[in-house]
């Protein structure tokens, strides 16, 4: 469904200009004359919004970084100093730390997304193999960043996940001390992982290129699952994704801006405003709220190798999804069954971010196991099961033939056009 | 399945997992949950109560200031918009009752001279070791950001009201919760030596002793001189410290909140003005989509 470039430069400038570097028609062709199904719902917005909170982060990041002092002595005071003393230094922050919250909502609102339409369908694989790349970079990026403030919970954070390399038969030890630059957490860790938070963020923009290039090889999935067909089920990106998109951003900036301007803490860990201890174990070591579902699989594992591996995983395992789901059919719309399993899904995930937030301790493991078990058994058992027994529902033939026959979808409000566009 | 639906279900399925495992005692559970206080700066709203910040320092200055430091706070802030409310010439005489350490001078030496209002308020011990000498081991924490660093477990569904709530206030909270506390350890609970009982501090056995008793501070305003009021004035300053630009962060927020609210409207209704075209005259898409090659 990929579409040629239409764009008609007018002023003598930009004919020139078009000769010489088409920048102007690639954007034309991606972003105004591409076209996109035109039965998308709002799910489909996050995209754009993950884009903007990248724009977000990165701009926020980068004036906090000239006022940020990455030293273990320093860095807690100069957070503090960055609030107390810096021109809209704590608006600065307070966005950059909610900002992380509101990404990482974001995120998982667009792979749930994903996985409920099977937008990683063939031929949507790798387009979703970036998507994984690209979480896999958030997690890192979110990690690092939250050890900057060097706090109680920066620091023993910091320590509980590095940890984890430790867990590698013969070399974990020495792995360890090398990611660390010395024998425990310290300055050499907070200053490369600084280094590696500034830069990472970049990588993540490049991994989006990729895949927004690979979208737009492939196109959009839709709510029905369906291809387009014709011009009749396609909308030309501006101005209607664009529109829809900005309302739906201004939407999500009202979420983001309750949190930072009235409970800027709520999404953070009061023991992180305790400069970092070495000497002094928080009673309860809890990552952020984002990591709690993986946090949840690795302490239900008893033996902490197969602990990382399970929680690693959980992670890579998203990647063979394409090959997992046996169905030929996209959308749930037409998967009772899958319906039913994504949602029991979705809950488990829900269930192991709380039991992540409790103590390793009595009936939370044994309800972390029970859903850990679910968590990989919804991939390996269930989902290439499904794809044999289970029957679909009949297909609509067209985007615009399902958009007719279920009355009005949301950000569908017109009924399809009866005669040939 | 509409955007509405989902949320019913995304809530039902919420509440099916959240709900039944009760699974295991978490033993950080009894202490009883500090009562909340009334706060002039809670809500969307709120602002710092001039008078009650300014007996709160008086608080911190004639009692907490002899063991604790507040390190990051400067003379020059109380002189600051959304704070106290001193005059920049009254801050900088609290500031020269201080004895500040300086130097070293052209010889060499350190020396003493009267604080100046960019100075932060000096610290009660040279060293941490010092101050743990002085308190039976035990080192009286900081408190410029004490109130956002202690809380206390809200848990479901308390914590997602709160979201709606705008609670934020567990630290003022449980720091007043702690002044009025202390009281004789129950049969059966041993202290150890030189730890004090207080019930709301976690384990019970606090290193500081009653820091307030009734009518040991001075109030020229007429407040009462009580712990309860100590207490409360106590925690209002600290959160101040903690959080000086609140009452900036508020004002901005809800101008900011004012303008995305009108945004979001446009922005809707123009969405479905443009989408209205659809409808009316697809032909008219023809021309503005890019010559497309379907899969079929």
């Amino acid at each position: 469904m990929s579409g040629h470039s239409t764009y008609q430069p007018q002023s003598p400038f930009m004919k020139w200009m078009e000769r010489r570097l088409p920048i102007a028609g690639l954007v034309h062709s991606s972003f105004v004359a591409y076209p996109t199904p035109r039965n998308l719902n709002y799910w489909w917005t996050f995209g754009g919004i993950l884009s903007f909170m990248l724009g977000v982060q990165i701009i926020t990041g980068i004036v906090l970084a000239m006022h940020y002092t990455p030293h273990a002595t320093l860095a807690f005071n100069s957070v503090e100093s960055i609030m107390r003393d810096v021109n809209y230094g704590w608006l600065l922050r307070y966005l950059h730390s909610n900002g992380a919250s509101m990404f990482f909502i974001a995120v998982y609102i667009h792979m749930f997304r994903g996985m409920y339409y099977g937008s990683y369908k063939e031929p949507r694989e790798v387009l979703w193999i970036l998507g994984v790349i690209l979480y896999l970079l958030m997690m890192a990026t979110g990690f690092l960043g939250y050890t900057l403030p060097w706090g109680q919970m920066s620091f023993w954070g910091a320590t509980v996940i590095t940890n984890f390399f430790s867990a590698f038969p013969g070399i974990g030890e020495a792995l360890v001390t090398w990611l660390w630059g010395g024998y425990s957490v310290g300055n050499p860790t907070l200053n490369r992982f600084f280094s590696l938070h500034y830069l990472l963020p970049f990588v993540i923009a490049g991994v989006v290129v990729l895949h927004v290039w690979a979208l737009h090889v492939v196109g959009q999935n839709n709510p029905t699952g369906v291809e387009p067909k014709g011009d009749r089920d396609t909308v030309p990106f501006t101005p209607y994704a664009t529109i829809k998109d900005g309302f739906f951003m201004s939407a999500f900036c009202i979420v983001f801006a309750w949190f930072v301007f009235y409970q800027p803490n709520f999404l953070g860990h009061a023991d992180n405003y305790i400069p970092a201890n070495p000497a002094v174990t928080p009673q309860h070591i809890v990552p952020e709220w984002y990591y709690l579902p993986f946090y949840a699989i690795l302490r239900a594992i008893p033996n902490k190798l197969l602990g990382v591996i399970a929680l690693f995983g959980s992670i890579v395992i998203l990647a063979f999804l394409p090959w997992l789901d046996t169905s030929k059919v996209r959308s749930a719309r037409y998967r009772p069954l899958f319906k039913q399993f994504f949602w029991v899904f979705f809950a488990v995930c829900i269930g192991l971010g709380w039991l992540g937030s409790k103590p390793a301790e009595g009936g939370y493991v044994i309800a972390a196991r029970v859903l850990t078990f679910y968590y990989f058994a919804h991939f390996i058992i269930v989902l290439p099961l499904l794809g044999i027994f289970e029957k679909a529902k009949p297909l609509p033939n067209s985007i615009s033939e399902s958009v007719l026959k279920e009355g009005v979808p949301i950000g569908a409000p017109a009924p399809a056009p009866t005669t040939k566009v | 399945m509409t955007l509405k639906q989902t949320l019913l279900v995304l809530a039902a399925a919420a509440t099916a997992v959240i709900a039944p495992p009760a699974v295991a005692q978490d033993h950080s559970h009894d202490s009883p949950t500090p009562p909340a206080q009334k706060w002039s700066f809670s809500g969307p709203f709120g602002k710092f109560d001039q008078a009650q910040l300014q007996r709160g320092f008086k608080v911190y200055k004639e009692v907490c200031a002899s063991c604790h430091s507040l390190s990051l706070v400067a003379f020059r802030n109380l002189a600051e918009p959304g704070g106290l409310g001193y005059s920049p010439a009254q801050a900088e005489a609290i500031a020269a009752e201080y004895k500040i350490q300086d130097g070293p001078n052209d010889a060499g030496e350190m020396f003493e001279r009267p604080g100046r209002s960019a100075d932060t308020f000096p610290k009660p011990f040279p060293n941490d070791n010092a101050a743990r000498a002085a308190n039976g081991g035990a080192l009286p924490p900081d408190l410029s950001v004490i109130a956002k660093a202690r809380t206390y477990e809200r848990g479901f569904p308390w914590f997602i009201f709160d979201i709606f709530t705008q609670y934020q206030e567990q630290g003022p909270d449980y720091i007043h919760a702690l002044m009025v506390g202390y009281e004789e350890a129950p049969q059966g609970f041993t202290l150890p030596p030189g730890a004090h009982y207080n019930k709301y501090f976690p384990g019970h056995a606090l290193g500081m002793p009653q820091p307030l008793s009734d009518g040991q501070v001075t109030y020229e305003d007429g407040s009462p001189q009580t712990i309860d009021q100590y207490g409360k004035d106590v925690s209002a300053f600290l959160m101040w410290t903690a959080e000086p630009h609140m009452m900036a962060r508020k004002r901005l927020g809800f101008q900011v909140m004012i303008f995305l609210l009108v945004l979001t409207g446009l922005l809707y209704f123009t969405k479905k003005k443009v989408w209205k075209q659809v409808e009316l005259h697809p032909e008219q898409l023809r021309e503005q989509r890019a010559p497309t090659e379907y899969r079929t």
